[in-house]
């Protein structure tokens, strides 16, 4: 065994480890998505993160004149993330709730949400009564929260990571129905091949659902990012943005 | 040739993270077990102490939740420790880091045994004869004693890379883009869980056939001394 | 940031709840992939490859990938296809609790079945040529001296294998499962204080595992009885 060789090997692999854990400068601003919720943020095929939520983050960058630098991280870490410092803020299609203000601060909104159900074609529900039905959502959403608040006695709830399997599952037939936000469905009943199978049930409710970009308690980002929205809300950027993702206004 | 709608290259990339965080967290761990064993062979008590609260917490503690706590709670931690010296700037541990800490700290956990083993299995007419030849303590250790550690503990601690190599797949909860990773991605954006979950795993599985082969080399070479009639 | 273990207590029951989940996880998995493995183990044993080959193949795929991957082939992959949505086995892949189940007890056969194998082959030769020589029956043979002797040997590594599925279970929580781990995400999603509740997990599985550690050093006491009271002395080192 040639330990001196040994020896070497393991000193440059623990120097690569070691400079993985750096030190961050303090002037990037690093922004957090979840990149599986399309269009909002989603992956592509090169491994970048996209969608509305990133178009939006680099436009107000650009305005702030900041150094910005967009990672993911999986939903139900985004808060938790953000509280320890591992990014400075938040874009991620995510609602003003009230048990997050406790946690976080928000920006003024930056579109308005909804939540509305989500079932096969040809079935129909009381949807004042989902006694006994198996209902899907991703954990940690607004629509989580709804059905635990509302029907966690009476229906039997199925929580996911991410919105993608809440999908996957819808398909393969293991939820009677899902609820989630009214936009990305939309945008998935468009998209994905399965719209003539699947259609929105009732009307979407939670209408008041404001979407908005979480930052750290009392950090000053908070006052940049409304000064930047209000910005490219006033020049047009915004409307631009919109229009790639939806035929309509989101704001 | 596969159709894997052009996410082939993703998954490549995603296999040499997979292999990097395995060698980290490999170097990372057997120094952890060579300590983890002396501590625990050493007569002093608040060292074995230690040793076998490490080996006792990590060994009873699911993989995934180490590292889950690792991600979230080690900032938290090193920022407590820094800003005692004085130290008030951010310092990240990304998920690379702290896929390597916690699967270097599990790693290390059961290489501990394995070592101690080897230490114990080392006749002690081998340091009296080092001892009587007028060598100094660290000389014995690398010359007589470590490499017959190595050869002793090497099947044991080839077998824990392969579990090594396979947990390295948890860290991709954390959001490390490994192949499970972009196998994830893929399927989210192709609707094909069957075909890029069976990809990734004979991915694995080749990577595991390639440190099989590898391990046995070694361990051919480690031996030789011995075989040489 | 500073910790607030309140919220321990507060969730306590449902991490009790998550803790009931795992257990019945556990030990399903842990006899089903016993019962598995015993079959698979005797197979691999035989010298003819017609019969060791499917075994093999079977233990290397199982050992050689991720669990994770494993679990999301069964769950999300086999979904995937018409066929298996409209067989007979649907009402049972439909569940999670049942995906994990057949993942997990396939997996742990795997491991299991190497570990009998390896007590089979560890029972010495002069063994079974003295039953030969007192003129049992084959029957009798298995039934009084080779696998009693056999499942002494196995009891270590088999407590191990417990433990490892154990910890492994936590991977339920990836396809919606509300186990210790998965509750306790769920729970995060409420709270966001991720450090105190994981912390409270891992005690909790720290706790189990150390009760199924003190259980195997009984049985194996009782089992290793006739070893009689010498006991083996471990020189004490310098």
């Amino acid at each position: 065994m040639n330990l001196k060789k040994l020896a070497i090997s393991s000193a440059v692999l623990l120097t690569a480890a070691a400079s993985s854990l750096s030190v961050n400068a303090a002037d990037t601003v690093r922004i957090a998505t979840e990149g599986a919720w399309a269009p909002f943020n989603y992956i592509d095929d090169n491994g970048k993160p996209q969608g509305f939520d990133v178009d939006i983050a680099w436009a107000l960058c650009e305005k702030m004149e900041a150094d910005c630098k967009v990672v993911t991280q999986d939903w139900d870490g985004l808060i938790p993330g953000l509280k320890v410092r591992k990014f400075d803020a938040i874009i991620a299609s995510m609602s003003i709730t009230e048990e997050r203000l406790r946690q976080v601060d928000f920006t003024n909104k930056y579109y308005s949400g909804g939540l509305r159900y989500l079932a096969p074609k040809g079935k129909e529900f009381d949807l004042e009564k989902l006694d006994g039905k198996v209902i899907g959502a991703q954990r940690a959403t607004l629509a989580a929260q709804y059905l635990e608040d509302n029907l966690a006695d009476t229906a039997t709830l199925k929580f996911y990571d991410t919105q993608d399997s809440v999908y996957l599952d819808l398909v393969a037939g293991r939820l009677d129905i899902v609820l989630s936000d009214e936009l990305p469905t939309y945008d998935w009943l468009k998209t994905s091949g399965n719209g003539d199978a699947f259609e929105f049930k009732g009307n979407s409710f939670k209408k008041e659902d404001e979407i908005g970009i979480a930052v750290r308690k009392g950090d000053d980002l908070k006052e940049k990012f409304n000064k930047a929205l209000d910005e490219i809300i006033a020049d047009g950027t915004y409307q631009k943005i919109n229009a790639k993702y939806f035929p309509f206004s989101i704001y | 040739m596969l159709d894997l709608h052009g996410f082939g290259d993703q998954l490549l990339q995603g296999a040499g993270i997979t292999i990097q965080l395995a060698l980290c967290s490999l170097v990372v761990g057997l120094i952890l077990g060579l300590l983890g064993a002396s501590a625990k062979l050493s007569h002093i008590k608040p060292l074995q102490w230690i040793a076998n609260f490490y080996t006792t917490i990590i060994r009873g503690v699911p993989e995934l939740l180490t590292v889950l706590i690792i991600y979230f709670g080690a900032t938290t931690v090193l920022m407590a420790i820094a800003g005692v010296f004085g130290y008030e700037e951010y310092i990240e541990i990304g998920p690379f880091a702290a896929g390597v800490t916690a699967l270097g700290l599990t790693f290390g956990a059961y290489a501990t045994e394995v070592f101690r083993g080897a230490l114990q299995a080392i006749p002690k007419g081998q340091h009296e004869a080092a001892i009587a030849l007028g060598m100094h303590p660290r000389r014995k250790f690398f010359r007589i004693i470590l490499p017959q550690v190595w050869r002793v503990a090497l099947p044991g601690i080839g077998n824990l890379f392969l579990v090594l190599l396979k947990d390295t797949a948890l860290v991709s909860v954390v959001g490390l883009e490994d192949i499970m990773r972009k196998a994830n991605v893929a399927v989210s954006n192709t609707k094909e869980p069957f075909l890029f979950y069976l990809v990734a795993a004979f991915m694995y599985l080749a990577l595991t056939i390639v440190s099989m082969v590898v391990v046995h080399y070694l361990e051919k070479r480690a031996s030789r001394g011995l075989t040489r009639g | 940031m500073e910790l607030d273990f309140s919220v321990v207590i507060e969730y306590f029951p449902r991490l009790l709840t998550g803790t009931w989940m795992t257990i019945k996880l556990v030990l399903l998995s842990i006899v089903l992939g016993a019962i598995v493995a015993l079959p698979i183990a005797l197979a691999r044993i035989s010298k003819n490859w017609f019969i060791s080959g499917v075994p093999f193949a079977f233990i290397f795929f199982f050992r050689g990938t991720p669990l994770l991957v494993q679990i999301f082939l069964v769950y999300y992959g086999a979904s995937q296809f018409e066929a298996v949505r409209e067989s007979f086995l649907w009402p049972m892949l439909r569940e999670p609790f049942w995906c994990a189940i057949i993942a997990f007890t396939l997996n742990t056969s795997a491991y299991t079945a190497e570990i009998f194998r390896g007590a089979i082959q560890a029972i010495p030769e002069g063994e079974v040529e003295a039953c030969k020589v007192m003129g049992m029956t084959k029957m009798q043979m298995y039934h009084r001296i080779l696998l009693p002797r056999a499942f002494g040997i196995v009891l270590p590594a088999y407590g191990n294998e417990i433990i490892l599925m154990l910890k492994a279970s936590a991977l339920a929580s990836t396809i919606t499962l509300l186990d210790l781990t998965g509750m306790a995400r769920t729970i995060i999603a409420r709270t966001y204080t991720p450090i105190e509740i994981f912390l409270a997990a891992g005690a909790i599985y720290l706790v189990i595992s150390i009760f199924v550690i003190y259980i195997f050093r009984l049985i194996e006491k009782r089992q290793n009885r006739y070893l009689g009271t010498l006991s083996i002395k471990v020189p004490d080192k310098g």
